[in-house]
């Protein structure tokens, strides 16, 4: 009667040992890197990938989600950049890749129920299996990725914020993606390449 | 007299129990903090130990490692071990949301909240390999030039593991 008790006892150790190995991201991508490409389920339940945008000079990649407040606060200021530049051909790819069970509100449903309401231009895909977040390298949301069309390849141009203030859109000094986009649209190199930002950790899936 | 005595004797009872009220109501401050003030516990030369967590009231994996953070600076009471919990809240949030969380959780360590928008300014201060997502924590000793910094939240059997071992320090 004993023995498997004190199995089970060990068993449930080693669970919450496992439930408390978070897991970052390592290595990822580092600005110049080529972007390999995916296929991710949409709001709308299609399949995308950016190969299937031919006209598209880059993309907007940004790891975003439901539930993180700073990635909330930066939801109106990715429908103004999307609205700004998807037309010159870098539209907003809004990715969610939390785990659902580590953060239930996070998921398709509710995605799909965030986009309706904030009536989102852009796609916005769902990461189930955390891959691309984990290629990518991102740790946080939210979390951009601006990549550029080199040739056939997509190049990663810029990793980091969208701005340098995430409580108050109004109080902007630094607008980094702009900038960078604006460069990278008159041919010039991006003068900024990298940013750091405080966000929300991303919620890894137990033992991936 | 005498029940001008009662009455007196309850004026007093009552202004005591006022007072103990006051004292009981007192709550603790959260200073609003620029960047120098930090760098103080970041460049400190002194022979402490300083476990700095980035944490917010919104980040729900940081206000579950919290108690940890209490527990370790209970243990380590009088040794030279100093928690410094950093929000990472918006200053307008200050008297709204951190000082009634603080207070609600009865926080006894060190809490600030450092008031920097331009966090690309400072982080990489911190940390070069800390990308900004929170729960973040250092562990500094600069007289015994050891740090030691993580990315995700903490056990408390981790906070013990890296005081003994790295810090050397004994509860």
């Amino acid at each position: 009667m004993k023995k498997p008790y004190y199995l089970f006892l060990l068993l449930s150790v080693f669970t919450l040992w496992g439930a408390s190995a978070y897991k970052p991201a390592e290595g990822g991508y580092q600005v110049g890197d080529t972007a390999t490409d995916f296929k991710l389920k949409n709001v709308n339940g299609q399949l995308v990938s950016l190969r299937d945008q031919k006209e598209a000079k880059g993309f907007i990649v940004t790891f975003t989600c439901n539930t993180c407040p700073y990635a909330k606060l930066y939801e109106d200021r990715l429908i103004q950049l999307h609205q700004k530049y998807a037309s010159k051909g870098y539209p907003v790819i809004a990715i969610n890749p939390n785990d659902v069970t580590a953060s239930p509100e996070d998921s398709y449903a509710h995605m799909q129920k965030r986009a309706s309401d904030k009536k989102f231009p852009f796609v916005y895909l769902y990461d189930e299996t955390q891959e691309i977040a984990k290629r990518y390298g991102a740790t946080r949301t939210p979390h951009i990725y601006l990549l550029t069309r080199s040739g056939q390849d997509l190049k990663v141009a810029y990793i980091g914020a969208i701005d340098d203030n995430s409580g108050d859109p109004e109080k902007v000094q630094k607008r980094y993606v702009e900038t960078a986009l604006d460069h990278l649209l008159t041919g010039k190199a991006v003068p900024q390449t990298s940013t750091k930002a405080i966000g929300c950790t991303i919620k890894w899936r137990n033992n991936s | 007299m005498f029940p001008r005595r009662i009455l007196f004797t309850c004026a007093l009872l009552f202004s005591f129990l006022l007072a103990g009220n006051s004292l009981m109501a007192q709550t603790q401050k959260v200073a609003l903090v620029k960047l120098p003030h930090l760098q103080k516990y970041l460049n400190s030369t002194s022979d402490t130990t300083y476990i700095i967590n980035f944490w917010a009231t919104w980040c729900k994996p940081c206000i579950e490692e919290l108690p940890n953070f209490e527990a370790v600076q209970k243990q380590y009471a009088g040794q030279p071990v100093q928690v410094v919990l950093v929000s990472m809240d918006f200053a307008k949030d200050l008297d709204k949301k951190v000082v009634p969380f603080v207070n609600r959780h009865k926080l006894q360590s060190t809490v600030f909240l450092l008031d920097e928008p331009d966090q690309n300014a400072w982080i990489d201060l911190v940390d070069p390999s800390w990308s900004g997502a929170i729960p973040a924590t250092l562990f500094v000793n600069n007289a015994r030039k050891q740090r030691l910094f993580l990315e995700k939240p903490i056990t408390l059997a981790q906070l013990n593991t890296y005081l003994t071992s790295t810090f050397s320090h004994t509860p």
